[in-house]
């Protein structure tokens, strides 16, 4: 059941499952993707990469590839450097190399560029590229990254002043929450206490369509146009008028146009070099420049998420309650922080950790250290951390649960925060919102028949069959953020919408954030339907042009709806007190003496006197009150006043074949709350494609370096991006429990599942490896690791070697 | 339609980049995400991994040749009424692979569909709904009843 609807069908305001507006261009190929765009004169580019995890450049030989016909220009790092373009900021405060001038620091990373009349001809050229490299030991596991002999990795920092990371050692910053002491002596007093050691593992967003650009730079304006695959269009902008501001591309010079995006995920927020050495090459000769990534580049230089190790634990009561918990981290972030998070938080919202349960006291704390593999921290369906920190209080709940011998649904009750509990505070400093985790799990509960799968696994394990049941009951925290504690190298992350209404009544509606599949073009119509009561047909929503678009933060970490689809309503509603005060002019009553019903106002007690929406919009055209300014059009920029925090219950049921191990996930059910839907069908849909965002670290999908820095699986024959075989069949539902900060009671839903599924599914694995005493194993689960750990527990009679 | 091609041109730089029939799109280097799916003479292909030459003189179909005077085929209804897409970005070669498979098989079960475009990747629907986007094309072109696009929830 969701909230009840306001609007008729026809109107189609929030609640509605009205079908999506955009998908009538991307069922007939019409879709306008960045590799669709052909530019007159453009020339194609295509990106030498090293073959080495760390290594000296001793040479570099161009002559070749330029004899090649066809071939215009290859560019390396000495040639950036003349314009002072070899080096960019990341967007968390680090550095990091556009071109080497003289080191790589990772397999893959980009060498040179080789620019071409045509792709065929591009990649001819870089393979006729001759570098020659002195390879150097690479420093690949980050518990070494400390060690006295280490590699010092950054030694380019010497002598800058770097905000992050040093060229003294291989640490680049230490971040710590809560209270040490008291959490010290907490667990020193505990009757129990439990603790996992576990790995997030490296993972790739690994979107469909991979990362690219078309830079188009006019010389005779001096004007950049930017095609490309970003999920920050704005921002973007701002980022590249700060690094090539010093050669005249000021902000007003740059229009970023984000076209269709074929799945961002995240991976699609950070700047690569490949875009700053597409406008370099463009901004040299006045040609536009086409730049598409392979899948293999893709994978093995660009969008890394979590590498996180965790240890996690709880101090309790012998009965199971909480008091605390604790948890250090070591983050992997590879060559360079090129994390997407708010400034004030390199460990994103990891803080929120602590879970869904009522206790005050915790201490958290993690270091961040720099290896040899490709920049790292880029998000995964989840920018801030929030899936690795539900996944280690997830964990650590259900080894708490059976140690002390409670099932883990009653432990998980007995420690919820309650209804009425919230506003709660966090032992680490949040103020969460709202939340029904009770209702949550009892509704997973009942869908799945907890009790009867209790049972059967009874009578399965008398007759030595593995099957297991896992829970994780978790809450988000997303909407990123009030300006007060959330920024992107400074600039505050409100969002924004901008909505002008034609004099015949229908709508054009702009904003700050940018769809990439999410539906923003159908749930935005909704939101300002439902506020206004013009059909959410009639309204066209635009994004992704910097131009035309209110400045704003853009989509990612779930950050639509709570920040963007707010200054929707906000905007509306200037719009409806406006449409009022026509209203009252035409029907000539007081304001206090009109009502508002989805679509029209009329009089208090005489409804027959009344004025449509339409009709108070024409009239703001064509006859609106003196003194009042004509047209009807209103922005908005919403500053959040609080996160919100979504939250989830979720039960997977898996079967393990006793000899192969191998793992079928017989059930999965989801009960998410994100607040008040706007379109359920939409709702659904996310939940069922972070579902198998889920699933895939949990079960599939890990980059994997050797000791020599070359990884194993950089492309799709071997990462294993879960297939419709391996995806099972979701059952969602939902409990709303509305936001009551948020102008319409929403919360935001895309991370949620993804955060979510994880560690139910691997709780369920460790279920029904519990007869072999298993309470934990690091996610990827696959058969293979379940064989090996018990082999190396001797707990298998086999002398099989794999 | 003609072209004059290098021996090495793949024939989907052919379809994309010669015929502007930018439908079909390019997902990964090694034939593993389906995005580039064409019809053969009504087989499905990867249209990544042939070369233009090796079809000389056949007949290819991409997601643009779907609609008809008749308005949309089946299974892109079934894929707009069955929010079966997000991005967009992997749907034409999933329809493309759906269009054989229903051809083939007019009436397939939830595994048969779900083996049926194994060779596809999605990263953003998480199947369930692509499941019954095909169920439904099955349907239509059937002229059976028409299963409800109502989103189901426990």
């Amino acid at each position: 059941m969701i909230q009840k609807c306001k609007t008729s069908k026809e109107i189609g305001g929030m609640g509605h499952s009205i079908k999506r507006k955009e998908d009538d261009r991307f069922i007939q190929g019409k879709g306008n993707y960045v590799d669709d765009i052909k530019l007159d004169g453009m020339l194609h580019m295509d990106i030498v990469r090293s073959p080495y995890a760390y290594a000296k450049i001793k040479s570099i030989d161009t002559s070749k590839a330029l004899e090649i016909p066809g071939v215009v220009a290859v560019i390396t790092g000495k040639d950036l450097e003349k314009y002072d373009l070899h080096w960019m900021p990341t967007l968390m405060s680090d550095t990091q190399m556009v071109l080497p001038t003289d080191t790589v620091m990772y397999q893959s990373q980009e060498v040179a560029a080789v620019i071409a009349t045509d792709r065929y001809i591009a990649r001819d050229a870089k393979e006729a590229v001759k570098v020659e490299y002195e390879p150097m030991k690479p420093l690949m596991n980050p518990h070494k990254s400390m060690d006295a002999d280490a590699p010092i990795l950054r030694t380019d920092k010497e002598g800058k002043s770097p905000l992050v990371g040093s060229h003294k050692d291989n640490h680049i910053w230490h971040w710590e929450v809560g209270d040490k002491e008291k959490t010290e002596k907490v667990f020193k007093e505990a009757e129990v206490t439990v603790e996992e050691t576990m790995h997030i593992p490296r993972i790739h967003v690994a979107s469909i369509e991979t990362c690219g650009c078309v830079a188009d730079y006019k010389k005779v304006n001096n004007h950049l146009t930017m095609h490309m695959t970003t999920q920050a269009p704005h921002a973007v902008r701002t980022v590249l008028a700060l690094v090539a501001g010093h050669v005249g591309l000021t902000e007003e010079k740059i229009r970023v146009i984000s076209p269709d995006i074929g799945g961002g995920f995240g991976g699609k927020v950070p700047i690569y070099p490949g875009y700053v050495i597409a406008i370099a090459v463009s901004f040299l000769t006045g040609v536009p420049i086409k730049w598409v990534e392979d899948r293999s580049e893709n994978l093995q230089a660009d969008s890394f998420a979590r590498d996180y190790h965790i240890k996690a634990e709880i101090a309790a009561t012998k009965e199971g309650k909480i008091q605390a918990t604790r948890f250090k981290v070591l983050a992997d972030h590879g060559y360079t922080d090129a994390s997407a998070n708010p400034s004030k938080f390199p460990t994103g919202l990891f803080s929120i950790g602590t879970g869904s349960y009522d206790y005050d006291t915790a201490y958290m704390e993690a270091d961040a250290v720099y290896t040899n593999k490709p920049p790292g921290g880029v998000a995964y369906r989840c920018s801030f951390r929030v899936t690795e920190a539900v996944h280690a209080i997830e964990t650590v709940v259900d080894t708490l649960a059976l140690k002390i011998g409670k099932d883990p649904a009653q432990l998980r009750f007995e420690n919820f925060i309650k209804k009425d509990q919230f506003p709660w505070k966090s032992p680490t400093g949040w103020e969460y919102d709202s939340g029904d985790y009770k209702a949550g799990l009892e509704k997973a509960m009942k869908a799945i028949d907890y009790d009867g799968l209790r049972e059967e696994q009874v009578e399965k394990r008398k007759k030595g069959e593995l099957m297991g049941i896992g829970i994780s009951t978790f809450t988000e925290i997303v909407g990123a953020g009030p300006s007060k504690d959330f920024d992107i190298l400074g600039i505050k992350m409100f969002d924004s919408a901008e909505i002008r209404v034609h004099p015949t009544g229908k709508a054009i509606a702009r904003f700050g954030t940018k769809s990439q599949g999410q539906g923003h073009e159908t749930t935005y119509a909704q939101i300002i339907a439902e506020e206004l009561g013009i059909p959410a047909e009639n309204i066209q929503v635009e994004e992704g042009d910097t131009d035309t678009a209110p400045y704003g933060l853009g989509t990612y970490a779930s950050r639509s709806t709570p920040t963007a689809g707010a200054a929707a309503a906000m905007a509306a509603r200037k719009l409806r007190d406006k449409a009022k005060k026509i209203a009252a002019y035409l029907l000539e009553v007081s304001e206090d003496d009109l009502e508002w019903e989805p679509g029209k106002f009329s009089v208090k007690g005489a409804p027959e006197k009344s004025k449509t929406i339409q009709e108070l919009v024409f009239a703001a055209y064509t006859n609106h009150p003196q003194g009042m300014e004509a047209g009807f059009e209103a922005t908005h920029y919403y500053d959040p006043p609080n996160l919100t925090f979504p939250s989830g219950a979720y039960i997977c049921v898996v079967d393990i074949d006793s000899d192969t191990f191998e793992i079928n996930v017989r059930r999965f059910v989801a009960i998410d709350d994100c607040g008040n839907i706007i379109n359920p069908m939409i709702v659904q849909g996310q939940v069922h494609g972070g579902l198998t965002q889920g699933i895939a670290p949990a079960m599939y999908e890990e980059l994997l370096y050797d000791d020599d820095g070359n990884i194993l699986n950089g492309t799709l024959m071997d990462y294993l991006v879960p297939t419709a075989v391996e995806s099972p069949s979701w059952e969602t539902g939902h409990t709303i429990t509305p936001s009551p900060h948020h102008p319409i009671g929403a919360k935001g839903v895309g991370e949620s599942p993804t955060v979510g599924a994880p560690p139910a599914i691997a709780n369920a694995i460790c279920d029904a490896l519990k007869p072999y005493g298993i309470t934990h194993m690091n996610i990827p689960i696959t058969p293979f690791k379940i064989f090996k750990t018990l082999q190396e527990k001797g707990l298998l009679d086999t002398d099989l070697k794999i | 339609m003609t072209a004059d091609v290098e021996p090495r041109t793949l024939l989907v730089h052919l379809i994309r980049e010669k015929f502007s029939s930018t439908g079909t799109h390019i997902g990964c280097d090694t034939s593993s995400c389906g995005a580039c799916t064409i019809l053969i003479d009504g087989k499905s292909a990867k249209s990544c991994t042939i070369l233009a030459v090796q079809v000389n003189g056949k007949e290819i179909s991409t997601v643009e040749g779907l609609l008809t005077a008749e308005g949309l085929h089946p299974i892109q209804e079934g894929f707009k009424e069955n929010h079966a897409l997000h991005c967009g970005f992997c749907t034409p070669g999933m329809m493309m692979r759906a269009v054989e498979l229903l051809e083939k098989n007019p009436n397939p079960s939830e595994d048969e569909i779900r083996w049926g475009i194994s060779g596809n990747l999605c990263r953003c629907t998480g199947y369930n709904n692509i499941v019954s986007a095909i169920k439904y094309a099955s349907a239509k072109i059937r002229g059976a009843e028409l299963p409800s696009t109502e989103p189901k929830f426990v």
